[in-house]
């Protein structure tokens, strides 16, 4: 088995690669808190506190569209519900552990370190394997806070015009390049991103990703239990 | 409310969304057909944040004349589904996106 220090390096050389977007992420993220009137000391403790970088812009958007409270706090709910289905992948893996390392790898249970400890613990049984999850949480921690801190630091010195948003569903893509090869994943990929394009602007709350990822889930659920008949 | 009533109130249902089903589900709930349906989650979830970003404009309408992101997503998806590599699919997406946006 390998030790906990290991298997936590792991973590880090895995999620590395797609750390390199975040940086403009948080850059953009940074730059706009403070664009939409937020103190610098609000705009770290947003960066701490949610530590989600898709429902803090849409926080930030709504914030500056003058929305209530409560529109703002259930939006970025919904915008963050993808994780009930990650914590339902991970819950697995890591129902033997004690109270608090499971409060301290929800913290770290983010999109990028989720997809690739997911794949780990398929491929690992050590009881320790969850410390793959915290080292690539505790790396995308440290490069979201420092390029938030940047961002408030640099201001309006990085131009719009270079369209930096972009690598942001770039990452999402290339999480998913092992998916274009499987009939079922392809159609799953397809329904998915239609309903949530399609639902922009017509689900409430910017809810679209949640229901459109159930949508998908749906799809999956259904297409696989037709393979399993034929079988 | 304040803005750090504001940002506590975030901070907390982000929380919860993310502890929730680590502290309630149990192993024994799970059954080959769940773990089957469950490995589709990130198959399932992030198109939905990968195709509003590319076919949707700033204000939220679909744009798919004219729109360079479109292009070069599939780029990147090419590239990724030849090479497997992640920083090649995500360069190869920026790259072409600033080429069409800059050089055409």
């Amino acid at each position: 088995m390998k030790s906990n220090l290991q298997v936590f390096i792991k973590g880090i050389i895995d999620v590395s690669p797609f750390m390199i977007p975040v940086v403009p992420f948080g850059l953009i993220f940074g730059i706009l808190a403070i664009d939409v009137g937020f103190s610098p000391l609000a705009t770290m403790g947003m960066s701490l506190i949610i530590f989600g970088g898709a429902s803090q812009i849409v926080l930030l958007q709504l914030f500056s569209g003058g929305a209530s409270s409560l529109i703002i706090v259930s939006s970025v709910g919904a915008v963050n519900s993808r994780h009930l289905l990650y914590g339902a992948v991970i819950s697995e893996h890591v129902s033997d552990l004690r109270l608090i390392w499971k409060i301290i790898i929800s913290y770290f249970l983010i999109d990028q370190a989720f997809a690739l400890s997911n794949e780990y613990f398929k491929k690992n049984q050590d009881r320790n394997k969850y410390f793959h999850l915290i080292g690539g949480g505790v790396t995308c921690w440290v490069i979201w806070q420092s390029s938030t801190f940047l961002g408030i630091i640099l201001g309006e010195a990085i131009p719009e015009k270079l369209g930096l948003n972009f690598a942001v569903p770039l990452t999402f893509l290339a999480l998913l390049v092992n998916d274009f090869r499987k009939v079922i994943n392809v159609i799953v990929i397809i329904i998915s991103g239609l309903v949530a394009t399609l639902g922009y602007n017509l689900i409430p709350y910017k809810s679209y990703v949640i229901v459109a990822g159930l949508t998908g889930l749906c799809v999956a659920w259904i297409l696989t239990n037709k393979i399993k008949k034929y079988e | 409310m304040s803005d750090w009533a504001l940002i506590v109130s975030c901070g907390i249902i982000t929380f919860l969304t993310r502890f929730s089903m680590i502290a309630l589900l149990k192993k024994e709930m799970f059954n080959d057909r769940a773990r089957q349906v469950l490995s589709y989650v990130p198959t399932a979830i992030f198109p939905a944040i990968i195709f509003p970003a590319i076919f949707l404009d700033d204000t939220g309408l679909i744009q798919i004349e004219d729109n360079p992101k479109i292009l070069a997503a599939v780029i990147a998806m090419i590239i990724g589904i030849m090479t497997k590599n992640i920083l090649a699919t995500i360069f190869s997406g920026l790259a072409s996106y600033w080429f069409l946006i800059f050089v055409v």
